[in-house]
């Protein structure tokens, strides 16, 4: 077996599941009242949540980068700092920075400063982005998707992993001894580095054949299915070499959570398929959405019970490390945000946890 | 209702002759809907590259939206080669995999052999069941001899889009109706 280069996260199996929020900064009117908060106040709210998230004891808060019209997290590192001077203990990370359209070098400089800000707390989940507006807004082709991906990404993880970097390569002037700066603040110098993966097989085999772990975001369908998914992922680092029981696997998807199902589902729904028409052209059918009410389905929305059972058996067939829950998509309004985390704090999180611990 | 009627072609004008004639009984007949008219033939569309539909612009973008917006389509085409033409392939390429999902499709269909019912049949009937259309099993099929040099000749051809327009409308509507029903269904 090779031994994994990378800097990889660590998870302690006595905390059980690690549990997180994260979002994608998403700027859209709230569908049940038509309110369209400024974007000055979106942003607060993020970092409130991050707050509230740490108040609530859980793991990990995340933010994404999107540049597209219905979004404010254009500069996601900028306000990751500002979450990280206003919490004191959670993990950050990101979910996901689009390393294509951005020079690794400077992406590295800001996390690894962020890690420093916030005491070592900072990861980064790396993706190729889903909706390609911002290779014209930032002067890349997107011809290039794939390999403007693989190039930066492991040029990304090499100064990751080595202070003085040589390189050379298509889409970046060479590299020639440089000394790369700031360095995180932990014994290897380096950041935990996920690949994001979205709805593609070969991106999760990709991650796999590097030895690094994955992100796997999901929307609706059968949770069987990610299995399938990971277990591909986990199978080509076995090929590539790697100890496959190294690499660690987070899940995230929308999650919500009422005393009552069926109350859960009427207030997340709109919020899910009026978001997603602006932000994504095509709504979300409901048919798939209220299939979430079955144990089976990926979609985490209803009653406690309900959520708990659901991620429960989700670890089951993942085995895996942390799941994070899109609690705010489509313009859900600060109280719902706050009501949602509480539910986590007091009723999710002791369960799952006390079931998942080793 | 959003109704579209779009010409699928950029070649002759056969199949403008057909859905415009189409068009004209949705307005003389159904105009408490929102109608709208696209001819292929006047937009400048760019060869699908795989990006997101809204990443798109200009002519093609308005005309991907249009479609994705349309709760009813009336899709004309022509047969080239003994299959749809490029620019509709080209069409179906630029929209997402469940594009139409929850819409209603026709079809008229133009071409110079009575066999090419076999593309109708056999390549785009499936391609719309894949996109997830609800689609009108009958269409209407019309030949190069139906017409005159610009105007349809055959007399027959105005009765069988005049069943096709009303066939259209009524099952968009029923399938709003069983669409609303299923919805409420879920009890949120």
């Amino acid at each position: 077996m090779r031994a994994n280069p990378h800097v990889l996260p660590k998870f302690d199996p006595s905390n059980g599941l690690e549990f997180g929020l994260y979002t994608l900064g998403e700027h859209v009117p709230d569908p049940h009242t038509g309110k369209q908060i400024s974007a000055q106040e979106r942003i607060k709210q993020m970092i409130e949540m991050a707050q509230l998230a740490e108040q609530a004891s859980m793991d990990i808060f995340q933010l994404g980068e999107s540049h597209q019209e219905y979004f404010v997290s254009q500069a996601h590192l900028v306000i990751l700092a500002a979450i990280a001077q206003a919490t004191s203990k959670i993990k950050l990370g990101t979910s996901a920075t689009i390393v294509s359209t951005s020079d690794p070098v400077r992406v590295f400089e800001d996390a690894a400063t962020i890690d420093l800000l916030s005491n070592g707390r900072m990861e980064l989940a790396v993706g190729r982005a889903s909706r390609t507006g911002l290779y014209d807004l930032l002067g890349y082709n997107r011809e290039d998707y794939e390999e403007l991906f693989e190039e930066k990404f492991e040029l990304l993880l090499k100064i990751n992993e080595t202070e003085r970097v040589n390189w050379s390569g298509k889409f970046r002037p060479p590299l020639k001894n440089a000394n790369i700066l700031a360095r995180p603040h932990n014994d290897m110098k380096g950041l935990p580095i996920w690949r994001a993966v979205g709805n593609s097989a070969a991106s999760a085999q990709k991650a796999g054949k590097l030895g690094v772990p994955i992100y796997q975001a999901h929307l609706g369908g059968a949770a069987s299915v990610y299995q399938t998914r990971i277990r591909q992922f986990r199978q080509a680092a076995t090929e590539a070499g790697f100890d496959a029981k190294e690499l660690p696997v987070t899940t995230g998807g929308f999650f919500y959570v009422r005393e009552n199902t069926l109350d859960a589902y009427r207030e997340y729904y709109p919020h899910i398929n009026e978001g997603m028409k602006r932000t994504n052209g095509y709504g979300f059918p409901k048919k798939a959405f209220a299939q979430g009410q079955d144990v089976r389905s990926i979609v985490n929305v209803g009653d406690p019970e309900l959520v708990i059972e659901k991620l429960l058996q989700q670890h089951e067939l993942f085995q895996h490390q942390r799941y994070v829950a899109q609690i705010d998509s489509g313009g859900v309004s600060m109280d719902n945000i706050k009501r949602t985390i509480d539910i986590i704090g007091n009723k999710i999180l002791p369960k799952v946890k006390h079931y998942t611990r080793k | 209702m959003k109704i579209l009627v779009l010409s699928a072609s950029n070649v002759g004008n056969k199949t403008g002759i057909v859905t415009q004639k189409a068009y004209e009984m949705l307005k003389a007949k159904h105009s408490e809907h929102d109608l709208t008219y696209l001819n292929l033939k006047d937009k400048e569309l760019i060869f699908s590259d795989g990006r997101h539909y809204l990443d798109y612009t200009g002519d093609t973008l308005e005309v991907t939206q249009a479609v994705m917006a349309a709760d009813v389509i009336i899709l004309g085409t022509p047969i080239f080669q003994a299959s749809i033409p490029g620019v509709l392939k080209n069409l179906f390429d630029l929209l997402p995999q469940n594009a139409l999902i929850n819409k209603t499709v026709s079809m008229i269909v133009t071409a110079g052999s009575d066999k090419h019912f076999l593309v109708a049949e056999q390549q785009l009937k499936p391609i719309l069941a894949y996109m997830k259309a609800n689609v009108l099993q009958n269409y209407v099929f019309v030949r190069d001899i139906d017409f005159g040099l610009d105007s349809i000749e055959n007399d027959d051809i105005y009765f069988r889009l005049d069943t096709l327009v009303e066939d259209t409308v009524i099952l968009g509507k029923t399938y709003q109706e069983v669409l609303q029903a299923k919805e409420a269904a879920f009890g949120f």
